[in-house]
């Protein structure tokens, strides 16, 4: 026997412009799958550096440089509402949150139309359901827009 | 001469040329060199024929690799341009590539008729069966390669033994034992029955399903779409036992079996006998759940 040659994976990857319905769904799942896990250890790590909230623990602000906090000048609030009030001043958490919605409502979108087809209903259109499914995503994602931004550019 | 290794040269115009280097891997490979002639002389050939047929030409550019040859250890693609011609499809294409330029191009096929199952390549980027893919249906050049994720042993020809391996894990034959009464007796089966496993039964064979499934790429031991089609067509079939139907779902509810599957539908949008594999897969996962859900 020859030997044979293998072409690797980069195939795999090299021919993303012929995927097909399906493949992009199921590629989609996945990506945004690990987003939500990422989203996950991140979320517990910062509201961990807020755990003191409940011991009475307090800092001391600006009060301007946070939406969530009344008043002018350096006021003392509890931790959770600074750390909170100190995120939701970045416009890069609001954007970041916009993002936060549209991947969870991807992978929930997708995950009721693979609960569809482990049910086996509508295996015929199930390419159908997955442009269905972004369009939703995206027409939510757009509508949460003015919702997630206000105070930084709405 | 130093050729060891090359084909037998049978055309004609070559036989007046240098001896071929198989050292040589220049810019120019001596079949490159082999081809432009022939080009240049089917053009006048064809310059006749082709003014009142509008002579078009295909565009084709096949993955060629050998590990017996010196100048192509080292994958790559040839262009050849052949003569369009009404219904010709991609095997038309490359079986004129091979019968007119270059008798070393290396390929499977048997029946022309969408049958045998032998002639699965990659063209253009997805899975398809060469003699009933038309070449008018695709853009140029079209590009013509082995199956992914199965290796290659010689230009498009692929080894196929792990997908064989596969298809007979699932014991794909009639399995019922007890025979009905009578000499002459035949072992019928309902309509409604026939109809539910038709699409299964048409399988060739061609591994397309196999390789455009990326679970299949990645984990070895996955029966694959072809495979679990198989079972599912006597899985279903209800002149079988209970005991055997069981047996075979215990075959297909492992590790590496149907849960396995991640709907991609890779596997349904290329199959060329449009069974509906993912349908299939889907509907033994619920009969496997089935079997081992107990309510009390
Ligand atoms: S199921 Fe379809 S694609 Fe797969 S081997 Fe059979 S005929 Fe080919
Ligand atoms: S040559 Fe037999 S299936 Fe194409």
């Amino acid at each position: 026997m020859s030997q044979s040659y293998n072409r690797g994976l980069i195939e795999d990857y090299g021919r993303w412009k012929e995927f097909s319905a399906g493949m992009w769904a199921w590629i989609f799942h996945k990506f945004t799958g690990w987003m939500l896990i990422g989203y996950l250890f991140t979320h517990i790590a910062v509201l961990s550096t807020a755990i003191g909230a409940a011991q009475g623990e307090t800092v001391e602000v600006f009060a301007e440089d946070l939406p969530n906090v009344e008043g002018t000048g350096l006021t003392e609030v509890d931790i959770y509402t600074a750390t909170l009030g100190g995120l939701e001043g970045l416009f890069i958490v609001r954007l970041l949150e916009v993002g936060l919605l549209a991947v969870a409502v991807f992978h929930i979108l997708n995950g009721l139309r693979l609960l569809m087809v482990d049910l086996g209903i509508g295996l015929e259109a199930q390419d159908k359901s997955f442009y269905a499914s972004l369009i939703l995503t995206g027409v939510i994602t757009v509508a949460s827009v003015p919702t997630f931004l206000r105070g930084v550019g709405f | 001469m130093s050729t060891q290794q090359q084909e037998p040269e049978t055309q004609e115009p070559e036989t007046q040329e240098a001896p071929e280097d198989p050292e040589m891997k220049g810019a120019e490979s001596p079949q490159q060199r082999r081809l432009k002639k022939k080009q240049e002389g089917m053009v006048d050939e064809r310059s006749e024929a082709e003014a009142e047929a509008e002579g078009e030409t295909v565009h084709i550019k096949v993955f060629r690799y050998d590990p017996e040859v010196e100048g192509k250890q080292e994958p790559r693609f040839d262009d050849f341009y052949v003569p369009f011609e009404k219904g010709m499809t991609v095997l038309d294409a490359v079986m004129y590539a091979r019968d007119e330029y270059d008798s070393s191009l290396t390929f499977r096929h048997s029946c022309r008729q969408a049958v045998c199952g032998s002639d699965a390549f990659f063209v253009n980027g997805s899975q398809q069966l060469g003699c009933k893919t038309q070449i008018s249906d695709l853009e140029q050049p079209v590009r013509i390669e082995p199956l992914p994720h199965q290796e290659v042993v010689k230009d498009l020809v692929v080894d196929m033994d792990h997908f064989y391996d596969q298809m007979h894990a699932v014991e794909p034959y009639f399995k019922q034992e007890d025979l009905p009464e009578g000499e002459l007796e035949e072992q019928r089966q309902s309509r409604e029955n026939r109809e539910k496993v038709k699409m299964s039964t048409r399988c060739i064979w061609c591994a397309a399903c196999m390789s455009s499934c990326n679970i299949a790429a990645g984990d070895n031991q996955y029966l694959g779409p072809a495979a679990i089609n198989k079972a599912y067509r006597f899985a279903m079939d209800e002149r079988e036992d209970e005991e055997i139907k069981e047996h075979r779902l215990r075959i297909l509810e492992q590790e590496h079996g149907v849960w396995r599957c991640q709907t991609q539908f890779s596997c349904t949008e290329v199959c060329p006998k449009d069974i509906p594999l993912t349908e299939h897969i889907q509907e033994l996962k619920r009969e496997a759940v089935k079997k081992n859900l107990k309510f009390w």
